[in-house]
Formats: C-alpha cells, structure tokens, sequence
C-alpha cells in the first residue's frame, strides 16, 4: 500500500478546482431560489423574506393556464410514450438479437442525437401543412411531438431493468400452464414495474421542461410554463418568473430523488 | 447441429413478437421524429414563397445561399459575410465552450471518482441535479449573476474592484458563460465513468518508477480515459453547436448562433428553404461528430482491458 503522507490519488490543484465547480453549479441556482423570495418590487435590491411573487404568480391567469396546459401535455406524452416504450423494451430485449434490432435502437435513440432546433423546425413544416389541411389546432400536436421526443429517456430505464432481471421466474410460470398473458401480468410486469415508473417520471420531467420543440409547435395561445418564461424575458427575468423556476425545481429535485430510489441498485 | 423445424418456428415468432412489440414506439418516432427530418430535406431544395412557406418548385439557392448571397444589381455571387460570421460564432463558442468544460470537468470528475463509495455517491447526485434541471431555469440562473445589477457586479462593486457594472450580458462572453455552465455536468459524467474504472494502482507503479505527477497524468491517465474525454467533448460540443435557448436568453438576439439563424429564417427572413438547408448542414456536422466518437470508443475499448 502507499506510504502515509503520499497519496498517490491526489492530484495538485485538483480538489480547488472541483470545490470551484461545485460553487459555481449551485450559486447561481440558490441566487435564483433566493430572489424568488424577495419582497421589493425591483429585482435589484432586497426588500425583506416574503411569498408575494409566489402569490401573484398564483393569481396570474395566464400562468394557471400555462400551468395546466403543461401538467396535461407532460401528462399524456409521458403516458404514451411510456406505454410504447415499455411495449419496445419487451420487444428488443432477452429474445436473441435479430436482423433490423439495430434499426429499431437507432430509430428509438434518434430524438437524443438530433439536434432540437433541428427537429422543431421540422414538425413546424409538417405540422403547419397538417393544421391547414384539417383545421384542427388543438393540443394534440403538442402531445404527439412531446411522447415522441421522451421515448428514449422512458425506454432506456425499462430496458435496463429487464436486462438485469433472470428468464427462471417466467419460464416457471409457463412450466405452471399461465398463458403467455399471464406471466406478463403476474410475472413480468410486478417485476419490470420499478423500471416503467421511473421511465415514466425522467419522461414526465422531460416532457415539462421542454421549451424549443414546443416555442416552434405551439399554435397560438397556447403557451405552456416554460415558454410563457421565455416570452417574459423581454421585461427582463422577473421576480414572478424566478417564483415559478423555484417551484418547478423542485418538483424536478423531488421526482429526480424518487427515481434514484426506484433505480438504486440493491446491495 | 440444424435448428428442428420446432425451434425455428420458435424463434420466427420471436422475431415477429419482437417488431409488433416495438411498432408502436417506431410509428410515433417515425410521425414526429424521423419522418419530418425527411420533409425538411425536401424543403432545402424547394423555392421560398413570399410570405413563408415555399412555392413548389425546384431550387438549389437555399444551399448555395448557406455561404453565398446574389448581388440583385451585379447578378454576382458573393460570399454571405453575415451568415460566415454566425457560423464562426457558433464553432468559436463551441470549441471554447468544450474546452473550458472539461478545464473544471476533469479535476472535478478525479475529485469525485477519488472519494469513498458513500460520499462519491453523494457528491455523483449533486452532478446530476443541475444535469437534469431545465436548461431555461438554469439559463436564467446564470442571467441573474451576470446581469449590471447581479451578483457579480455588485460584490465587484461593493469590493471596490469596479466603480461601474461590466456589461456581459448580451455579449459573446456572456453566452460562452452560459453555456460553459449549462453543459458542464455532460463533461463531468462520462469522465467520471471512465475515470471510475481507471486501476489507481497504475499511478503508484508510475510514481515507482520516478514518474512525476505531470507525467503520471500525461503518459498514464489522459491516455486510458481517453474514451471519456471524447465522449465529453462530443456530448458538450454537439448541444453547444445546435445551442438555441441560451444565446437567445443571454446574447440578446444580436449574438446569434446557428440555432437562432434557423429561427430567424421562419420568422421575420421568411425563407424556409434556406431554414431548411440550414437544418440539415447542423443536422450533418452533429452526425459526423458522433462518427468521430463511435470510431475513438470503438478503439478505446478494443485498446483497453
């Protein structure tokens, strides 16, 4: 072993350096958190603890209804797209490899290598053709561009839960005469289940913070949080705006916490 | 030994349950993913219409005018100074931006990779919060150090440093800032993998034999991690390079990065072509910089081990 006094791990410089990145990772986000609660009307002074910017974001219609908008898109994307990709998972994994398997993991991986700006700009073509066509402007074209866009960040969770479970226990079950069906849902799917909550839950959050595919989606009027934020940037960030970035990180903080737990190899 | 006609009926089932069970994952990505990818690529080849949109009619300008702009009086070509300055921008910011990301992401990855298991969780999972934080809250976090009346103004202020605040807001600065910051934990999580499966051993062989830190570092670490450094780089410098959010929160609309460029284009420059030829050069930079990485961790792991 190394002698005392050496350690052959230490680098110089190395541990001010990390420190220095820890510091400036979270100064900025507490500053943020921080003015969020300040009671002055400018953002420039402080004006004593107070929850008054949280209460006229509250009070705002405009954002109750971003809010909603949001919460339902994030809701119904995160549930389509983690329906296909759990049905994905079963499809790609523990059956052998097979020709075109590699297609399929490219196909679904394709929204993490485009880059977003790129994509935008091609469902606002495709989409715009589509709302001409049929007159229809409803939230459904946000849904669709959001489930298809969380796929990958649902299947890859699921995936990697079914890869470490064994075949013993469904291959039991079908030696127990249970129809295929049945394994799934008595077997399977109790055992897969920690996987699809916390695909569900990073598609949800994936879904909730997006801002550049849904600024180019979005019919009018229909704004959801975080791009209203980006269109009250031009009256500079307010105080109202860093209220609503604290409450949605935490809720990004919360649900990133239950899916450690979820995901936590047990020892 | 040949399959039984039993075993290879069971196996094309498993083929065909394997495609049914994936299809309708592949029919979303294939409406809203993929699909338009193609349509666009038919749009870079098509004529801009007047007021948006295109007039269906064959046209190679739209990528000649990616480095080209026609003279209406001369009927000559002449470099677009405009567009080649957006573009130096953009590979400027992105270079910079990946260097100074993995100047901190390395010792900060070596700190956390160094700890004990318990705490090198802990400190793994303070990585990971802003890596999954929503890019605008984090973008406006930054806005609100930088701004004349933030933070960092007012402590350089109050120290005596400075008697008037420094304007990075809406410069090159402050979107290179923006996204040194933004991107910085992409660099940090695949060095601390590769980091992680470093055999620390190797260091006090190095040290054995008079090697000194710098040349412990030089010749046996940045070797081996190699694979990590090139992921880093190409998880941070892809999204920098195809950056829109950021400089359009803090360059202020004048610092425009491809990105916003392609913005612009289906807005107020009311030329989809040219949006789209736009599109699919970023979309082709992007593709070659991941070849580039499938190619280097393909020999690192066949190097490695």
């Amino acid at each position: 072993m190394a002698s005392k006094g050496f350690d052959a791990t230490s680098l110089p410089g190395f541990t001010a350096i990390a420190a220095i990145a820890f510091i400036a990772l979270y100064a900025p986000i507490i500053t943020l958190v921080g003015y969020s609660f300040n009671g002055a009307n400018s953002i420039s002074s402080w004006g004593g603890f107070s929850f008054r910017w949280y209460e006229a974001a509250w009070a705002n219609a405009t954002v109750q209804e971003a809010t909603i908008r949001s919460l339902v898109i994030a809701a119904s994307a995160s549930l389509i797209a983690t329906t296909a990709a759990t049905m994905a998972a079963l499809g790609t994994t523990r059956r052998g490899s097979f020709g075109g398997q590699t297609f399929i993991y490219v196909m679904i991986n394709q929204p993490l290598m485009v880059p977003e700006i790129v994509t935008a700009v091609a469902l606002l073509i495709v989409f715009a053709s589509v709302k001409v066509a049929t007159g229809y402007t409803g939230l459904g074209y946000l849904i669709l561009a959001h489930a298809a866009f969380c796929i990958p960040f649902a299947y890859l969770p699921i995936r990697a839960r079914l890869e470490g479970m064994d075949l013993s226990l469904e291959t039991a079950a079908a030696d127990l005469y249970a129809n295929p069906w049945q394994t799934f849902r008595h077997v399977t799917l109790p055992l897969v289940l920690p996987g699809i909550i916390a695909g569900a839950m990073l598609a949800f959050v994936i879904s909730l913070d997006d801002v550049v595919i849904t600024e180019f989606v979005k019919s009018a009027g229909q704004d959801t949080l975080p791009t209203y934020m980006l269109g009250q940037l031009r009256r500079g960030v307010t105080p109202e705006v860093n209220a609503i970035s604290t409450v949605l990180l935490g809720l990004t903080v919360l649900l990133l916490t239950v899916f450690f737990l979820l995901t936590r190899k047990r020892d | 030994m040949s399959m039984s006609a039993g075993e290879e009926a069971a196996k094309r089932r498993r083929v065909r349950d394997g495609w049914l069970l994936s299809a309708p994952a592949l029919l979303l990505l294939t409406l809203a993913a993929a699909g338009p990818l193609l349509v666009v690529l038919v749009y870079s080849f098509l004529t801009p219409g007047q007021y948006g949109g295109v007039v269906w009619e064959f046209s190679t300008d739209a990528w000649v005018g990616i480095l080209f702009t026609r003279d209406i009086f001369t009927e000559t070509m002449q470099l677009a100074d405009a567009h080649l300055a957006i573009f130096w921008r953009s590979v400027r910011l992105s270079l910079l931006t990946t260097l100074i990301t993995f100047a901190v992401g390395f010792p900060t990855a070596w700190f956390i990779a160094t700890r004990p298991p318990k705490a090198r969780a802990l400190w793994l999972f303070l990585i990971t919060i802003p890596f999954w934080t929503n890019l605008l809250i984090r973008t406006f976090a930054i806005n609100e150090v930088i701004r004349n009346e933030g933070i960092l103004n007012s402590v350089l202020m109050a120290a005596g440093i400075i008697a008037t605040p420094i304007q990075i807001l809406y410069t090159d600065t402050a979107v290179l800032i923006g996204m040194a910051y933004v991107y910085l934990p992409l660099m940090v999580l695949p060095l601390f993998a590769a980091i992680d499966r470093f055999d620390m051993r190797l260091l006090e062989a190095g040290y054995d034999l008079y090697a000194n830190r710098w040349q412990v570092l030089r010749r046996i670490v940045l070797p081996i991690v190699k694979p990590g450094i090139v992921a880093g780089s190409i998880l941070v410098f892809v999204p920098s390079l195809g950056a829109y959010v950021t400089p359009r929160v803090l360059g202020g609309g004048k610092q425009m990065m491809i990105g916003n460029f392609i913005e612009l284009q289906f807005g107020q420059g009311r030329n989809w072509p040219l949006g789209a030829s736009l599109s699919m050069l970023l979309l082709l930079i992007v593709l070659a910089a991941l070849l580039v990485y499938v190619r280097a961790a393909g020999k690192g792991g066949a190097h490695g081990q």
